[in-house]
């Protein structure tokens, strides 16, 4: 038994000429929030629509629960939920109904529409006409939909998209509870990944097709170096001085010049050597670069 | 099977609140309705014909029949044909529809047996209502003579080769509705694809029943003739050619689906 959900190998798509996904290769672990992560354009929808096998895949590359998926297409869907882009809702049917209709052709019980519509916080609007949905119901109606046949794997393509702040905090309570609680895995895309930094155990970055990274969230923010932000009168010279004695700068402003984070007992000679040279340090601190900005190097260096 | 069946289910479920569910309805109902109400109120021209009983009920049924077979029909199933698949164009709901765990075939079958549905029940409904609605004319007029004639086997035979001769047309604008999700240009073709369908049957060119379009109208123009108005045959050359489009534009579409990659 293969303990991935998902793993691709060496996954090449195309659009024409036009490469997608350069030699992609996934391996989401079962029971993790996979955030799968990259700027607008980076492949992440078309990647969901292989693994839906919604878009055609050379053989042998992608396999879902250890199955080659072209050849077990049936049998993996049925294990699978999906909310693909902006979600599948027909428009002339009431919430409830578009729930009601997954169900007859998922063979379940039409009660659990009422179940989903509960769970996602609907249940008043589901006699609504769902074209009358805000973005953020819309949003929630599809996930419901996603969720109404059990699935053992969850694949949403930026679920968060148009909901308020309190429906992505719902969004991702309820992500954590169904791995916690129920042991499913999910893949989660998105662009943003102080979104994806609150819930993912484990984190893909992706762009223009390639994967730049892929490991734990605690891995990610390992490649995270510390800096010493110093915030000192007279920038320039002082700056000289640091040069001077051997430090490496790393930004400087006209407020405050970073240097890598060594020690505290570096830090503390840094400030004796700037005050002893006449300097006013006003400040002194250890900066941890937010993920963000990690992200945005990680892309933008590639 | 059951997933082909489930399919059908889901389609009547997703439309049946839609026009184009209730046109198949509305459709012979007005219709009938307008002829039935026409004969009515011009009950005493009608008399004063004195035709015999089936020369009254053929005045009746072409009525419906003429403008039905000519004009509406290529139109109606050319709407069909659009709407079934219109309603996951419009949606973006082919992606969550094939990523079920279903058989592409039974997705791509159902839509089609669907349309192939809606088109027999509005048929069936011209049928049964214009004999019902001849019946009750009589009850409302009694001195009509519709009561002298059983006009169900013309009635039947006439909308049984109407239904088969729509399936060519059908089958083609299935497959560009499929590919299309815009309203324009399946209608566009379909409509030029009628009107040359429409001139090639009625100047009676000797290869007209190789156009399906044209199929309807060469029902209709091909079995005035018979001296016995129910004596015609169902299978002609146009049935057939008629059958054999819809048959391989069927299997070719299932190709298109299978291949299909969807945005």
């Amino acid at each position: 038994m293969s303990t991935f959900a998902i793993e691709t190998v060496g996954l090449n798509f195309n659009f024409g000429q036009q490469a997608i996904l350069k030699n992609l290769a996934l391996q989401v672990p079962k029971g993790s929030i996979y955030g799968f992560l990259g700027p607008n354009g980076a492949g992440k929808t078309t990647t969901i629509k292989i693994l839906l096998n919604l878009l055609k895949s050379p053989s042998d590359q992608v396999f879902i629960f250890g199955k080659e998926i072209n050849n077990n297409r049936i049998a993996i869907l049925k294990r699978v939920g999906a909310l693909v882009e902006q979600p599948a809702i027909y428009g002339h049917l009431t919430g409830k109904e578009n729930l009601v209709n997954r169900c007859l052709l998922l063979g379940i019980k039409r009660s659990k529409a009422d179940e989903m519509l509960a769970l996602v916080g609907l249940t008043e609007a589901a006699n609504k006409k769902s074209n009358q949905y805000s973005l953020g119901m819309k949003q929630r109606l599809g996930i419901a939909l996603a969720l109404v046949s059990d699935p053992e794997l969850l694949l949403l393509d930026e679920p968060t998209n148009g909901l308020d702040p309190n429906g992505i905090i719902e969004i991702r309570n309820l992500m954590i509870e169904l791995t916690t609680k129920h042991k499913k895995t999910i893949l989660v895309s998105s662009h943003l990944l102080a979104e994806i930094e609150r819930t993912a155990t484990h984190v893909g970055i992706i762009n223009k097709g390639e994967l730049l990274f892929q490991g734990t969230i605690q891995e990610l923010q390992l490649l995270n170096k510390p800096l010493l932000e110093i915030e000192v009168t007279d920038i320039d010279r002082a700056s000289m001085l640091i040069e001077e004695k051997g430090y490496e700068i790393a930004t400087k402003t006209d407020a405050k010049i970073c240097i890598p984070f060594v020690s505290q007992t570096e830090s503390g000679m840094i400030n004796t050597l700037l005050v002893q040279n006449g300097f006013t340090v006003t400040s002194l601190s250890q900066q941890r670069k937010d993920l963000e900005n990690l992200f945005l190097d990680i892309t933008k260096t590639n | 099977m059951r997933s082909l069946y489930i399919s059908i289910y889901s389609e009547f479920y997703k439309s049946r609140k839609t026009l184009a569910f209730w046109a198949s309805i509305l459709l012979p109902l007005i219709i009938c309705s307008l002829i039935t109400f026409g004969f009515y109120s011009s009950s005493e021209k009608i008399l004063n014909l004195h035709q015999p009983s089936m020369i009254l009920w053929l005045r009746y049924i072409s009525a419906a029949l003429g403008v039905m077979g000519i004009l509406i029909l290529p139109f109606y199933v050319i709407f069909m044909a659009f709407s079934v698949n219109n309603i996951e164009h419009k949606n973006d709901t082919w992606k969550s529809l094939f990523a079920q765990p279903l058989n592409k075939f039974s997705i791509y079958a159902a839509k089609y047996i669907f349309a192939v549905i809606l088109i027999f029940l509005s048929l069936f409904l011209f049928c049964s209502l214009t004999f019902a609605f001849g019946h009750l004319l009589q009850l409302l007029v009694p001195k009509f003579n519709f009561n002298q004639y059983d006009p169900s086997i013309i009635l039947i035979k006439f909308y049984a080769k109407l239904f088969l001769s729509s399936l060519g047309i059908l089958s083609i604008q299935f497959i560009l509705s499929l590919l299309w999700g815009d309203f324009l240009k399946p209608m566009g073709i379909g409509f030029v694809g009628t009107i040359m369908g429409i001139i090639a049957g009625n100047v009676g060119w000797k290869y007209a029943y190789l156009i399906p379009y044209s199929h309807p109208s060469l029902v209709l123009s091909g079995s005035k003739a018979a001296a016995n108005p129910s004596n015609f045959p169902i299978f002609t050359n146009e049935i057939y050619t008629s059958l054999i489009y819809a048959s391989v534009l069927f299997i070719l579409g299932y190709f298109i689906v299978t291949k299909k990659s969807i945005k």
